[in-house]
């Protein structure tokens, strides 16, 4: 028997039907929707006059758009409440499942799928999101689909697509104290470019991988997309069934010990061959920091800022023109930096263990005063869980005010934006110029990285604070 | 339901010498809270068009008026970033018909075939002579081809085949909606779901 590989296992077992020298139908098993990419997407169906083809497959929530504080009052921004208004109008008209603003289990749409067990090891899910690819930690097909990829799924619950290529990155060796899978997958991403991996879904393997927690996992499948890749996915081991057990219900699942034996063929044969393979030393990686505008231009938070993005030539007019924005020149250090903001959540780092991390430096310590803070859960479980781990009062009084789910700063829809010209030290996933807001300078890093960064005023290199 | 189809394009084209231009460039998210698919283009680049006061920025290609085409020409990596649709629907709301560079992101480059934009992937040679040629001579003007898959620069003659996925080819040139493709093969999916679905 052929040896396959767990990403043509997934993919072989969802083909409805195979277009000659064209893409492949894909059967979807879940489908994610939000606010924001939706409501074109229901207009084509009304327009065809079709109903969703498989409702009890499609969640939504409102993520993107919504504020962060007084969410108990009605949006105040029009357009905003608009969109949720009409995914609310949708989900009723289509018998979609929705979790709107208030709802218990309402918060970023790749926080919420995972925590309420609608993410399963083996399924295919898109959304139309690009961070889709968070999904892939446990085991899964996942990723982000434009609106008329999202109206094809709600229509027939199949999706038209290219099969990409394999590539497999291991990643070997012993991390150090104060490396966290946020810098693992930065590491990664400023090794090989933003563009580094177009074209191919990333399968991510060795010891260092398998020693990471699920939301650890979450956080390195979900940045795949800022290598260009498709998507990312690890293999499900007992981390995951583990984390599967602890889920208040399975959507769809009576005996999950029996779903356990069935996943079991859910991995990579010994020999299977792949398009290309990247190995890394873990032992290597320190807390990352990145300094331009795409996540590939990042480098070791006591590193130097590169002459250019190529060793062997001159600075292109890009590279300089990022920095330029930047308000940074090559060859300086960023420790010592002074920041303004810190924003801490995000579907990269919005689980309760990165509100633990942050937590681990801020106790007993103080904001900065010159810093404004954004702690944002990625969703209303997250939010009660920091509540009752005591968490919440451990940030009221270092001087953090706890904000409530959404997307908030990551992409700065809401209100939550970064002024012009002010250096923002995030946990989430894009520091593209004016992303956090026209002019934001957006400096991405870890939990732990932020948590410094917040205490200290200037970029700091977090280790200090372990022994 | 029948879509845009797209056959031979004789243009000129408008210069855009950034790599990695992501969609947040292209549609900023502010942008991305309307419920259709009109008026995107308003917002095309919306934060390199305008400066902050509101007037526009007189150094930025598209308020140039020598520069005019439904051919964008753009550095490597072009659409890189979010899924977002609305990127491509700015650009086709705008103008543009095709998007010519040595590198595109996946997503993009699927967003843009499933709304008639063509992307079209030259040599990085090609590329800089092109940008080199329409910075010189805003006139330039290009002929698409897409039965034929060539992409030919009239000046200088150069013409070169460019890929495109046969599928895809084929949608575009008979306006095929891949929707109603799927509707039609409603039984085989409804077979698929008897015998594999995991979730019964």
């Amino acid at each position: 028997m052929e040896a396959k590989t767990l990403f043509d296992k997934i993919w072989d077992s969802h083909i409805v039907s195979s277009i000659e020298k064209g893409p492949d139908v894909l059967y979807i098993d879940r489908h994610f929707i939000h606010e924001v990419t939706s409501p074109q997407a229901f207009n084509g169906l009304k327009q065809r006059g079709i109903p969703v083809f498989r409702p009890q497959k499609t969640l939504a929530t409102a993520d993107h758009n919504i504020p962060t504080k007084d969410q108990h009052l009605q949006i105040r921004d029009m357009l905003s409440r608009n969109q949720v208004q009409r995914l609310s109008e949708n989900c009723r008209e289509y018998g979609i499942e929705f979790f709107g603003i208030n709802h218990p289990n309402n918060g970023i749409v790749h926080v919420i799928g995972p925590e309420l067990g609608y993410t399963l090891p083996g399924m295919t899910i898109v959304c139309g999101d690009s961070h889709t690819s968070t999904h892939g930690a446990f085991g899964t097909i996942a990723f982000g689909i434009g609106t008329s990829e999202v109206e094809m799924v709600l229509a027939t619950q199949c999706i038209l697509q290219p099969k990409p290529k394999k590539i497999r990155i291991t990643v070997e060796g012993k991390l150090q104290n104060g490396v966290t899978s946020k810098d693992i997958i930065m590491y990664i991403i400023s090794e090989i470019s933003a563009s580094g991996a177009t074209g191919y879904f990333v399968e991510y393997s060795g010891s260092v991988i398998r020693e990471l927690s699920m939301e650890a996992r979450m956080t390195i499948c979900n940045m795949s997309i800022e290598m260009g890749a498709r998507g990312g996915l690890i293999a499900p081991d007992d981390i995951t069934y583990n984390y599967l057990r602890q889920r208040p219900s399975i959507p769809g699942i009576d005996d999950i010990e029996l779903s356990v034996k069935q996943w079991k063929n859910l991995k990579s044969d010994p020999g299977a061959s792949f398009d290309r393979e990247l190995e890394f030393d873990g032992g290597l990686i320190k807390p990352m920091i990145t300094y331009g505008t795409n996540p590939g231009m990042g480098m070791a938070i006591d590193g130097s800022i590169p002459q250019s993005e190529n060793k062997n030539s001159e600075a292109s007019s890009s590279f300089l023109k990022s920095l330029d924005y930047m308000g940074l020149k090559p060859g300086m250090k960023l420790l010592g930096h002074p920041i303004d903001y810190v924003f801490i959540g995000s579907c990269t780092n919005g689980r309760i263990e990165d509100f633990r991390a942050f937590a681990k430096i801020i106790k007993g310590r103080k904001k900065a005063d010159t810093v404004t803070a954004l702690i944002v859960p990625g969703s209303k479980k997250v939010e009660e869980q920091m509540a009752s781990e005591g968490l919440t009062e451990i940030y009221k009084n270092a001087g953090f005010e706890v904000r409530q789910p959404g997307c908030s700063s990551c992409l700065a829809m809401n209100e939550d934006k970064i002024p012009q010209g002010k250096y923002a030290v995030a946990t989430s996933n894009r520091n593209f110029e004016g992303r956090q807001g026209p002019g934001a300078r957006t400096l991405l890093a870890s939990p732990l990285t932020a948590a410094a960064a917040a205490i200290t005023g200037i970029i700091s290199d977090p280790r200090q604070f372990f022994n | 339901m029948p879509k845009v189809k797209f056959e031979i394009l004789k243009s000129t084209c408008v210069p855009l010498p950034f790599e990695n231009v992501d969609t947040d460039q292209i549609i900023p998210a502010r942008f991305l809270s309307a419920t259709s698919r009109e008026g995107f283009g308003d917002n095309l680049f919306r934060d390199w068009r305008y400066n902050k006061n509101g007037e526009k920025n007189s150094e930025f290609v598209l308020n140039n008026p020598a520069y005019i085409g439904k051919v964008l020409v753009a550095g490597k990596n072009f659409g890189s970033g979010s899924s977002r649709e609305h990127a491509v629907w700015a650009i086709f709301d705008y103008g543009f018909r095709a998007v010519v560079s040595s590198f595109f992101a996946d997503i993009f480059m699927n967003n843009a075939l499933n709304n008639g934009l063509l992307p079209i992937v030259i040599s990085e040679k090609l590329l800089k002579k092109l940008l080199d040629l329409i910075q010189q001579n805003p006139a330039t003007e290009v002929i698409i081809d897409l039965e034929k898959q060539t992409f030919t620069v009239i000046s200088t003659g150069d013409s070169v085949i460019f890929g495109i996925n046969p599928y895809k080819k084929e949608c575009l040139l008979k306006g095929l909606d891949d929707i109603d493709f799927l509707l039609s093969m409603k039984d085989l999916i409804t077979g698929y779901e008897t015998n594999k679905s995991m979730l019964k």
